[in-house]
């Protein structure tokens, strides 16, 4: 099963007691999740996906003091990869002879809009029911099929649907009754 | 990237103290704030009239209203000299030293003479003090520039501007041992204009010098 935030964020505390072991699962576990980002938002060649991974690995180590123990991990993984990230397209910007500024501009505005959305649907997540949060997560986030959540929850397929249903239901009541602020 | 990236960060690893920001933080302005010291020192030296106005209340309300701002907003620049973290919770302690400069500004204001007002607020140096409030401020913000550069700010505008208001806090406090201005409209206005120049400052510069690898 994949770790949660929570357990990254036990990982993390250890980690910075300085516990190697919990530390290497860690940066296991973050580099596929940094492929993924990186992939969802370059989907370019392997090498570079590749170059930015060990990159962003290298600032969280570095900067690992950075971390307040109550903070979200995933949150301030992400945004140290952002970083990284934006750092990478100015780069290539000034590289290329395509005028890149404009498109680095509205990349800049979409990612943060992503990561505030992602914010945004964290909160949200809060607000439900633990199971029905894991549900949502597994299927939704991790696209594992409907199967397979059943599966490692030990639920009938059935009522993995039904919670499903009622979950992102009350997610949509969620956002209508408080995105309209945003 | 290979197994052995990973092994050779984690073979690296030793304990963080959870005090790492702070450190930092607080070594840059230090650092900085020695330099604005030496140079109030040698430029302008103390107000003559340190012995004697040490005793009024004055002094004091200068001295901890520029000290207000380089202490809140530090700690909102250790916030957010952390990835992703946000300043709320902290920089909104800066409206009360703030508001209680104003109203006792109003008061002093509202029980003067009508004739004696203009004075009250311009004083002798108010086209020089914040002015002077910004010189003495760029040390300390250089000090804190270096010190966000080896964090990880992740908001450079919030980041500058809360690093800006702290080393205006700082230059505002060294000047106050130079400056002989002893009222509370002065302080008010152009103390925090000051200030709020170096901030402004801190706010343009962030994007660009606070990016870090």
């Amino acid at each position: 099963m994949q770790p949660s935030e929570a357990d990254l964020k036990a990982l993390m505390i250890a980690s910075l007691d300085g516990d190697k072991a919990a530390y290497r699962t860690l940066l296991e576990e973050m580099r596929w999740r940094l492929c993924a980002y990186f992939r969802n938002r370059l989907s370019r060649d392997a090498a570079e996906i590749d170059d930015l991974v060990q990159d962003t690995l290298m600032a969280i180590h570095n900067h690992r003091g950075t971390y307040d123990r109550t903070q979200m991990f995933t949150a301030w993984s992400y945004a140290i990869a952002r970083h990284k990230l934006i750092d990478h397209f100015r780069r290539s910007g000034r590289r290329q002879t395509v005028p890149l500024d404009d498109a680095a501009s509205l990349f800049v505005a979409d990612e943060s809009a992503s990561v505030d959305a992602r914010h945004d649907l964290e909160k949200a997540l809060q607000t439900l029911p633990p199971a029905t949060q894991a549900l949502i997560r597994d299927i939704k986030l991790r696209e594992l099929s409907n199967a397979q959540a059943a599966a490692a929850r030990g639920m009938s397929e059935t009522a993995v649907k039904v919670a499903l249903h009622r979950g992102l239901k009350k997610l949509g009541a969620y956002f209508h009754g408080e995105g309209g602020a945003k | 990237m290979s197994d052995e990236f990973l092994r050779s960060l984690s073979a690296d690893l030793a304990p963080v103290s959870r005090w790492t920001v702070a450190r930092r933080l607080a070594l840059g302005m230090s650092g900085g704030v020695i330099v604005s010291a030496v140079l109030m020192l040698v430029l302008l030296g103390p107000r003559p009239d340190l012995d004697q106005s040490m005793t009024t209340a004055m002094f004091w309300m200068k001295l901890a209203y520029a000290l207000a701002f380089a202490v809140i907003a530090g700690l909102a620049a250790e916030r957010l000299a952390r990835p992703a973290a946000s300043a709320r919770g902290r920089i909104e302690w800066l409206a009360a030293p703030i508001l209680l400069v104003i109203v006792i500004a109003a008061l002093r204001l509202a029980a003067a003479a009508p004739d004696s007002r203009a004075l009250m607020l311009m004083g002798q140096s108010a086209r020089v003090c914040p002015w002077r409030i910004l010189f003495f401020a760029l040390p300390p913000l250089a000090g804190l520039v270096w010190a966000m550069r080896g964090l990880a700010p992740t908001r450079l505008r919030e980041a500058g501007a809360a690093i800006g208001l702290a080393a205006g806090g700082a230059g505002a406090f060294v000047y106050a041992l130079a400056c002989t201005e002893s009222t509370a409209p002065f302080l008010a206005i152009w103390y925090t204009l000051g200030i709020a120049a170096c901030a402004a400052l801190g706010w343009a510069l962030g994007p660009l010098v606070l990016r870090w690898r």
